[in-house]
């Protein structure tokens, strides 16, 4: 008896402690400022697949809530007693067994409908005024390649608000998958092979992404944000990214200095910046990301660091340290040209 | 358990270990897989805790990016070939020939050859830790990131060594197992009076036999790939990287079921006998196993929904995979009712069995939630993942293994365990269980992807992590509580006798533990719950009525096991001597054993 009321107790306890857990849980994911949720779309693609969920969701919780009540119920009401019967030897009911088949079926299909329509909506095709970008994934960052505009940049997507877009994208080496849950689901991103997605961003603002498939050492570090621009901002964003940048202003001794730095050619060879990075009329890499704009982006190795002075240098000082295994060696740089190079980097707007 | 054997006056050491070598008992090879695999799971656990605490907060750096990497790899890798499978090959290996009222299993040192592949090969897999070189892929190991190109180390090579390694153990216990169940039967054991445990065991080798080989296709593609340069996965050569893909999930989803299927039969042992009510519907739940493993190869693809494989496919995949909810809500409707009107007696194996119920529901609706492949788009590769293989893995398979081991644990050893330590270990488990595993459902839903060794604190998840850190923390305590118990029950020595749970199978019906030749007269079998049937079975003389000759030992099974070891160590340091090497003493092995004289 003493010991059947303990575990009541026991019971109830864990009972509570389960419910909080649940109610935390939800409450966390419903306030708040979440930059990567899948529950808080703000595109077509989100929309659906988060009203598909829903539907699921709500599903799925019907039939725990009656699975795990049954299953209360009869632990607690056939527990066994002092001088409880023995019980019927029933062997099975063919008719309550065929009514537990058909039971889930019939949920089933109030899933499959929604689902099979909601696949065929979200395949990644787009209408012809689409704006196409080149997505190309790499160990571990993301190159963008906006064919109509000649531009290309890296990490920071921009996307003009109200403007279907269909993002066409390949890798350039091991696989890896698109993802910035408020715009929808994810995609993957394979050598040899082009996958779609397609959306079109209803508001506007910075939304974060990362990339979801594991690819290597960094994985973790290969994040990117997507910039959903006011139309009239996007377009000077555009012309921002044509317009030659370095040859437009006129360098102060520092960040020529950091030029020079920037053109020197290095022992060995591949730790020339040139080798790796384009900036326009300079270099002509493109093993790493393009610099021609990098000082217009908001952050810098596939996202993981601010677009600063600071961050610059620490990167050039030790990219090893601050992202594992990336193709960006640690390079014998003084101080000083350290200095000078993030100069010149910071002119690159 | 490995010392279960031991009496007082024992044998010297050297004899004792030895007589282990040469086991081709069923009950003694059982308790070395039993042992064997639990280490692993403790080293697997310890793996995860590692992840845990590397996870307990964003931007930690307790362990550098590789070694997480390696971490998550060998986790994964040891809990599905090193732990869980290997825990229900232990009970197939005791239980199954009991209950079919057998003598052994078909093939005694097939048997023993698997239980010493499956060792070797897991020591090989670890020993990639001392060389800092841990396989570090992925349990799925997607090409082309394990090509020599992205991962020119070692670790790929032990991965893929190793896994083949352990597919032979597999495989050729599968062989033996389906044998042993369809020949060995005792007259009156037809197939529709097996225990659903033995058939259940019965449907997992067929998958075993069936998509084990589909792997070794995968890896030895692989291998070549890495070794001898064919191009079977590199895209610049015309090859394909998601042929890898497809070929490991055509393996990989009829695995989830050899995980899960031995574990759903010892809970629809246990259910009944602490019910005191036979299964409720045994036949359909005998169909619905085997026809989940049927429908479990049309599925594959709902592990590639974001691969883009067209509408069409996606749709496809989708409703199979949906279909497959149905046989298995069956079983959880037939277990509900079996208890419905019952007795229900809720000792440590009977909770261990509500917990299953209990979290495999959650696991399963969840699995029908990625089963909608638009929906999936956003859960696939995140933490939603990761909560749901878990409740799946831990609160399924793990909780019915645990069901299995408090119930046969008696029949095992001949002593009871302690049932206040066993209360206290279900209920720390399922207290850590949801706590470590239930907001990683919503980790998931709000971005954080699974595999990546740090997160940023912008993404609002710490909190949530932290609480999975603790739950895993707890589980980990709730684990050292069950070997306290073990070590409790050895030294109480609680004497169990033939059936302490009045349970109705043949197993039942013998001394705990067994001798050595199971029964003294093959029993007559009259109805599927011998013990509870009203027609009485033929009582099992308690003395033999002549001496029974059971095979002798032999050690020309891990003479073989060896060689296929120094076969793979040279395949791993391109060493041709090695192989050579390896390959005689496995030809020899095989050859001795075949030409052994068969001792009566
Ligand atoms: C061997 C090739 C290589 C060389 C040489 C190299 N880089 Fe890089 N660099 C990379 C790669 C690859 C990345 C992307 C790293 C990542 O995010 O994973 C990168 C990233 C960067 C970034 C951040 C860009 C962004 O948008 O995220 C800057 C800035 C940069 N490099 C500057 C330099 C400078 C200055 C030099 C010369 C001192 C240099 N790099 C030399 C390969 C190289
Ligand atoms: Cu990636
Ligand atoms: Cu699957």
């Amino acid at each position: 008896m003493d010991i059947t009321l303990r575990h009541e107790r026991g019971r109830r306890r864990l009972g509570a402690l389960l419910g909080v857990m649940l109610a935390g849980s939800v409450v966390a994911a419903c306030g708040g400022d979440y930059p990567q949720s899948t529950l808080h779309p703000t595109a077509d693609f989100g929309y659906q697949v988060d009203s598909l969920f829903r539907t699921i969701f709500w599903w799925a919780v019907a039939v725990f809530v009656i699975v795990e009540t049954m299953l209360m119920y009869v632990i607690v009401k056939y527990r066994e007693r002092p001088g409880s019967p023995d019980p019927r030897r029933i062997h099975g009911s063919t008719l309550l067994e065929v009514a537990w088949t058909l039971a889930p079926a019939v949920v089933l299909v109030f899933i499959a409908v929604p689902t099979i329509r909601t696949i065929m909506n979200v395949t990644g095709d787009a209408p012809e005024d689409a704006l196409v970008i080149d997505v190309v994934g790499h160990q571990w960052w993301w190159e963008y390649r906006y064919q109509d505009f000649g531009v290309t940049t890296a990490t920071d997507l921009h996307v003009p608000q109200g403007q279907p877009v269909q993002l066409r994208m390949t890798s350039a080496d091991v696989i890896h998958s698109f993802w910035v849950p408020k715009i929808g689901g994810k995609r993957d991103v394979m050598p040899g092979r082009t996958t779609f997605i397609a959306f079109t961003p209803d508001s506007v603002g910075a939304y974060y992404g990362q990339c979801a498939e594991f690819c290597g050492e960094s994985h973790a570090h290969m994040r990117l944000r997507l910039m959903v621009d006011p139309p009239d901002d996007f377009d000077t964003w555009v012309r921002g990214q044509q317009a030659a940048p370095s040859e437009a202003v006129t360098l102060d001794a520092d960040a020529q200095r950091g030029r020079e730095a920037f053109a020197a050619v290095r022992t060995p060879g591949n730790h020339s910046c040139l080798a790796c990075h384009a900036v326009e009329g300079l270099a002509f890499g493109a093993l790493g990301p393009n610099l021609t704009h990098l000082a217009s982006r908001s952050s810098i190795a596939g996202g993981i660091l601010p677009m600063d002075a600071d961050a610059l240098t620490r990167w050039l000082r030790d990219p090893l340290t601050i992202k594992p295994g990336s193709l960006m060696p640690d390079i014998d740089l003084t101080e000083d040209e350290i200095s000078t190079l993030v100069a010149y980097l910071l002119t690159l707007r | 358990m490995a010392t279960a054997a031991l009496t007082v006056d024992a044998p010297g050491f050297g004899s004792r270990v030895w007589s282990w070598i040469t086991t081709t008992d069923h009950k003694r090879i059982g308790i070395l897989y039993g042992v064997t695999a639990f280490v692993f799971f403790l080293l697997g656990g310890l793996e995860a805790l590692v992840i845990r605490a590397q996870l307990a907060q964003s931007s930690a750096d307790l362990v550098s990016a590789d070694f997480y990497n390696q971490l998550f790899t060998m986790h994964g890798t040891t809990m599905v070939f090193l732990a869980i499978m290997p825990l229900s090959a232990a009970f197939f290996n005791y239980i199954v020939p009991l209950q079919i009222g057998a003598r052994d299993v078909a093939f005694p040192r097939l048997n023993a050859f698997s239980y010493w592949v499956f060792l070797l090969g897991g020591l090989l897999m670890n020993a990639s830790f001392f060389f800092g070189a841990a396989p570090n892929g992925g349990w799925f190991g997607y090409a082309n990131l394990t090509s020599t190109q992205y991962s020119p180390g070692l670790n790929i090579d032990f991965w893929v060594l190793g896994l083949q390694i352990l597919g032979v153990a597999s495989i050729a216990a599968g062989i033996n197992f389906l044998v042993t169940i369809i020949n060995l039967r005792a007259p009156g054991m037809r197939m529709m009076r097996l225990p659903v445990f033995t058939w259940m065991t019965l449907v997992t080798q067929f998958i075993v036999v069936t998509a084990f080989p589909v792997i070794t296709v995968a890896l030895v593609f692989l291998m070549f790939d890495r070794t001898f340069g064919t191009t079977f996965y590199s895209v610049a050569a015309g090859g394909d990287v998601l042929l890898w893909q497809h070929l490991f999930w055509l393996f990989g989803h009829p695995e989830v079921y050899i995980l899960i299927l031995p574990a759903m039969g010892m809970v629809s042992e246990v259910i009944p006998t602490f019910s005191r009510k036979p299964l409720f519907g045994y036949a359909v739940i005998v169909y619905s196993g085997l026809l989940i493993a049927i429908l479990g190869w049309g599925v594959w693809a709902h592990h590639m929904f974001a691969v883009g494989m067209g509408p069409v496919a996606d749709a496809v995949f989708s409703s199979t995979t949906m279909l497959i909810a149905i046989p298995t809500g069956v079983k959880i409707f037939n277990w509900l009712a079996t208890m419905w009107g019952g007795k229900l007696s809720l000792k440590t194996p009977m909770l261990f069995s509500l917990g299953f119920i209990a979290m495999f529901v959650v696991g399963g609706l969840s699995g029908v939630m990625h089963s909608s492949a638009a929906a999936d788009l956003q859960q696939t590769d995140s933490y939603f993942v990761v909560a749901h293989i878990h409740y799946v893995l831990y609160g399924g398979a793990i909780q019915g293994i645990f069901s299995g081991i408090y119930y046969w644990w008696p029949k095992m050893t001949g002593w009871m365990l302690n049932e206040r330590l066993g209360k206290t270990h279900f209920w720390l488990s399922f207290i850590g269980l949801n706590l470590a595993f239930f907001p990683m459902h919503f980790i998931g839903l709000l971005g954080m992807p699974r595999r990546i060794y740090t997160y940023d604190a912008v993404l609002g998840v710490d909190a949530m992590n932290f609480m999975s850190t603790v739950g895993a923390f707890i589980i980990g305590l709730s684990t050292i509580v069950f070997v306290v118990n073990v070590w409790y029950s050895r030294r109480e020595r609680i004497e169990a006798g033939m059936d302490p749970w009045g349970a109705a199978t043949l197993e039942w019906s013998i001394p705990s533990p067994p001798p050595n030749y199971n029964f003294t007269a093959i029993p007559e079998v009259v109805s599927r719950l011998p013990q509870w049937s009203d027609t009485e079975m033929k009582a099992i003389p308690t003395e033999p009525e002549g001496e029974i000759h059971m095979p002798g030992g032999s050690y020309w099974p891990a003479v073989s096991a060896v060689g296929i070891l120094v076969l793979a160590v040279g395949a791993l340091l391109e060493s041709l001597a090695f192989a050579l090497g390896g390959a005689v003493v496995l030809v020899v092995g095989i050859y001795a054993w075949a030409f052994e004289p068969f001792e009566m």
